[in-house]
């Protein structure tokens, strides 16, 4: 049965039903019914939440959670994830399974709270310090968005490393229609193995640590990690395409705006103009298969990028394009949302109509 | 053969790396005996922090998480949350605990964790050669602080166990000073009191333990010794700052 | 079929509920919705307004730019919307707040005196369920008993209250029609 819910709310509870037993996180603006829901919802499941003093100690509670065993998770908003960004550090370095939400608002700086997708480069290009990756989604509606957190545990497990829900204010406030999937059973939950759960002495003992002092050994560990990041571009890229069979132009849009995009494509279908959408799911790893191949295809005489930002996933389009098609850009920022209309307008106007 | 001694079972072969006259190794016996003698083997899970003690996760024979600087009080609340049945104990520096970490300490405390934090003053940054630390005396020189810590410069060292002693959350709060037999029997006693309150339930304990950096204090280590019974103390005084089996 | 609705007003209003009941009414009636709020600073006494869509498939954009219908609670909601309103769009003017005309003879334009028919229902606070009915009637898109059926399991914890709803509810409904 569908039930109406807060994106917030609904994300939460799919954490809930996906495993997740412990949440650490601080308060902002826009993902606060994250927090919210959770204090109540999981100590009826035999779960913790706190609300830590920081973001930065919420970060790091998730390290000891989720190297204890635990299925941790965090969620924040734009400021909040720049504070976490060491602890995601260390977590990527130390190897440790767990789940961040990013409500993104505006920047920089403590920027607006409306709706934006400007921490693009922070999220896939690194935002903490090291040679690190995480798996990051990109939902565009509610049922997406759970049916992505429903699976992020499993899928951190399986690569032990953090999987970022990348959002925004809109998919955080937007209410729908969702149909919530069943509570998965902790029993079926993988063994840690490697986790500190304090039973470990001697031979057996397990430390969770991310410091390699001797090059060799920490360079060792860099390619350890990078051959795990060859497995996710093999296995995990995810994407849609809409219309792009026959399309002149291919839309690149992903989260919120992708929705705002398929509603222009539509619009301009009806205008006769042949018009695509190649939806990334995945931001890591990223389709630039599926983005290379449509730049090979005739058809194909350019791409628009469309994002809340001033161009950031445009640098990942032009790296898959690699040259062969025309590259163009329209974005709104600081909150600003773009409305089917503009899209429509802009692409009137790029074709000369 | 009569066995007259034996290397405590909490902690590995590892050879330890602190330098001659550093009373960490002293710190990590201490915790590892009264761990042993609690009967706790196999069910503990400690942190190691950034500093001088950043490879304490090679010499506990337990479970360990490595912390990134500052951050151990959230690990250890992070850990304890998810295992409520094991014992879980942070061990930190001054300048990890008193300065970076100063946030966490504080709310771990106030929240009441059921956890223990061994807490190693010595007045200077160790790890990264000798700076200034939270704690450096006045007057005292550090590579921060060439012509000794001014007050007008730098402010006053900050007391951190008579800090915590002022929230509801602890129960138990000490300060021992790692110079001499006696204080060090007094210091292990006082340890043990944190975990026996921890494997009551009783909340936060924290032991914080003067300790000598003569390398970067430029002491030979009995002049380090000296430098915490006689100057250490008259800045922070020795004593059991909060005890609620007392209160 | 695809409807956009903008509702706005002050906060305390209403405002937000008045959304989610069509939004909950679009569910019943197995549709696809999205109710996307502002959201901010604002939210607490100030303005407030949210966007509706309701659709038989998928809803792609939530952002609503130029809207099927205006409900519009207070005067400064009616002169920041009206003119995004589609032509041969509706727009419901709450007269009990508004005392203009909308100066557009290219949309339909409903006055609805919300308050006085709330006091009439025998509940101040149901000027938006009074609105609700009057968009239940304009737009044809739920049966009323539906509505209504909703109402009831909304306010299944504070039963005293269903009564003046439902009549409030009707009262609306039946303005509209006039």
């Amino acid at each position: 049965m569908k039930v109406l819910m807060k994106g917030n709310e609904a994300v939460a509870e799919a954490a809930v039903r996906g495993g997740c037993r412990a949440f650490f996180g601080y308060p902002i603006t826009p993902q606060n019914e994250i927090p919210e829901y959770l204090s109540r919802r999981l100590p009826e499941v035999g779960g913790c939440f706190i609300q830590a003093e920081s973001e930065v100690s919420a970060i790091n509670m998730v390290y000891g959670a989720a190297g204890a065993g635990a299925r941790a998770m965090t969620s924040s908003s734009s400021p909040g994830i720049s504070l976490k960004q060491e602890g995601i550090s260390y977590i990527c370095g130390a190897e440790l399974p767990c789940v961040i939400v990013n409500m993104v608002r505006g920047g920089p700086g403590l920027g607006g709270i409306q709706p934006a997708q400007s921490d693009y480069f922070q999220t896939v290009k690194g935002g903490g310090h090291g040679d690190y990756h995480m798996l990051v989604y990109a939902p565009s509606s509610v049922q997406e968005a759970v049916n992505i957190m429903y699976d992020a545990f499993d899928k951190a497990d399986e690569y032990r490393m953090p999987v970022m829900m990348l959002g925004d204010g809109m998919i955080g406030q937007i209410m729908e229609a969702v149909e919530l999937p069943e509570m998965k059973d902790p029993a079926t939950f993988p063994k840690r193995e490697w986790a500190t759960d304090g039973t470990g002495k001697g031979k057996d003992r397990r430390v969770i640590n991310s410091l390699y002092i001797e090059p060799d050994v920490l360079e060792e560990v860099n390619h350890r990690l990078f051959k795990r990041y060859d497995v996710l571009k093999e296995k995990e890229v995810r994407y849609e395409e809409y219309l792009t069979d026959d399309a002149e132009i291919v839309i690149v849009a992903y989260g919120t705006v992708a929705r705002i995009a398929k509603s222009a494509v539509n619009e301009l279908r009806q205008k006769g103009i042949k018009v695509g959408l190649l939806r990334p799911i995945t931001l890591y790893p990223y389709p630039e298969k599926a983005l290379n191949d449509l730049a090979k295809k005739d058809c194909v005489k350019s791409f628009l990028t469309i994002e809340l930002s001033m161009g950031q996933m445009i640098e990942d389009v032009r790296l898959a394009v690699n040259g062969l098609k025309p590259v163009e850009f329209y974005g709104r920022t600081g909150g600003n949302v773009m409305t089917p209309d503009d899209i429509v307008n802009v692409v009137l106007a790029k074709e000369g109509k | 053969m009569a066995v007259v001694f034996k290397k405590t079972n909490m902690l590995t072969d590892t050879p330890l790396h602190y330098c001659p006259g550093c009373t960490h190794g002293i710190a990590h016996r201490l915790v590892a005996e009264c761990l042993e003698e609690l009967g706790l083997e196999g069910n503990v899970i400690g942190i190691a922090p950034v500093g001088c003690a950043v490879f304490a996760y090679n010499y506990f024979n337990c479970d360990m998480q490595q912390a990134a600087h500052g951050r151990a009080p959230s690990l250890a609340t992070g850990i304890k949350r998810v295992h409520p049945d094991k014992i879980v104990f942070a061990y930190q520096g001054d300048g990890d605990l008193a300065s970076i970490g100063t946030a966490e300490i504080i709310h771990a405390a106030a929240r009441g964790e059921n956890v223990t934090v061994i807490f190693i003053n010595n007045a200077i940054y160790g790890m990264t050669g000798g700076q200034m630390a939270p704690t450096t005396l006045i007057g005292q020189k550090s590579t921060t602080s060439q012509l000794g810590r001014s007050v007008a410069l730098n402010g006053n060292p900050i007391r951190v166990s008579e800090m915590l002693a002022t929230l509801d959350g602890p129960s138990y709060i000490a300060r021992c000073a790692l110079s001499d037999t006696a204080n060090v029997n007094k210091a292990k006693r006082a340890i043990k009191k944190a975990f026996e309150n921890q494997i009551a339930g009783k909340g936060f304990s924290m032991v914080e333990l003067l300790s000598s950096c003569p390398t970067n204090w430029g002491m030979t280590p009995t002049q380090a010794a000296d430098f915490v019974k006689d100057e250490m103390t008259k800045v922070f005084p020795l004593g059991v700052f909060k005890d609620i089996d007392k209160e | 079929m695809e409807e956009k609705i903008i509702i706005a007003g002050f906060g305390g209003q209403g405002v937000l509920s008045l959304g989610q009941f069509i939004a909950y009414a679009a569910i019943a009636d197995g549709k696809e919705v999205t109710w996307l709020p502002s959201y901010g600073p604002e939210m607490r006494g100030g303005t407030s307004n949210c966007s509706v869509v309701v659709c038989d498939k998928e809803v792609a954009s939530p952002i609503v730019a130029r809207p099927d219908c205006l409900i519009a609670m207070n005067k400064p909601s009616l002169y920041k919307f009206v003119d995004k309103v589609k032509e041969g769009g509706t727009v419901i003017v709450n007269s009990s707040l508004i005392p203009d005309k909308v100066e557009r003879d290219d949309v339909k334009a409903v006055y609805i005196d919300a308050q006085e028919l709330a006091l009439e229902a025998g509940n101040a606070r149901t000027a938006n369920i009074v609105i609700l009915g009057a968009y239940i009637k304009l737009s044809g898109l739920f049966e009323l008993d539906l509505v209504a059926k909703m109402i009831e399991n909304k306010f299944q914890n504070k039963p005293k209250v269903i009564p003046a709803n439902l009549k409030a509810l009707q009262l609306g409904y039946d303005a509209a029609g006039k």
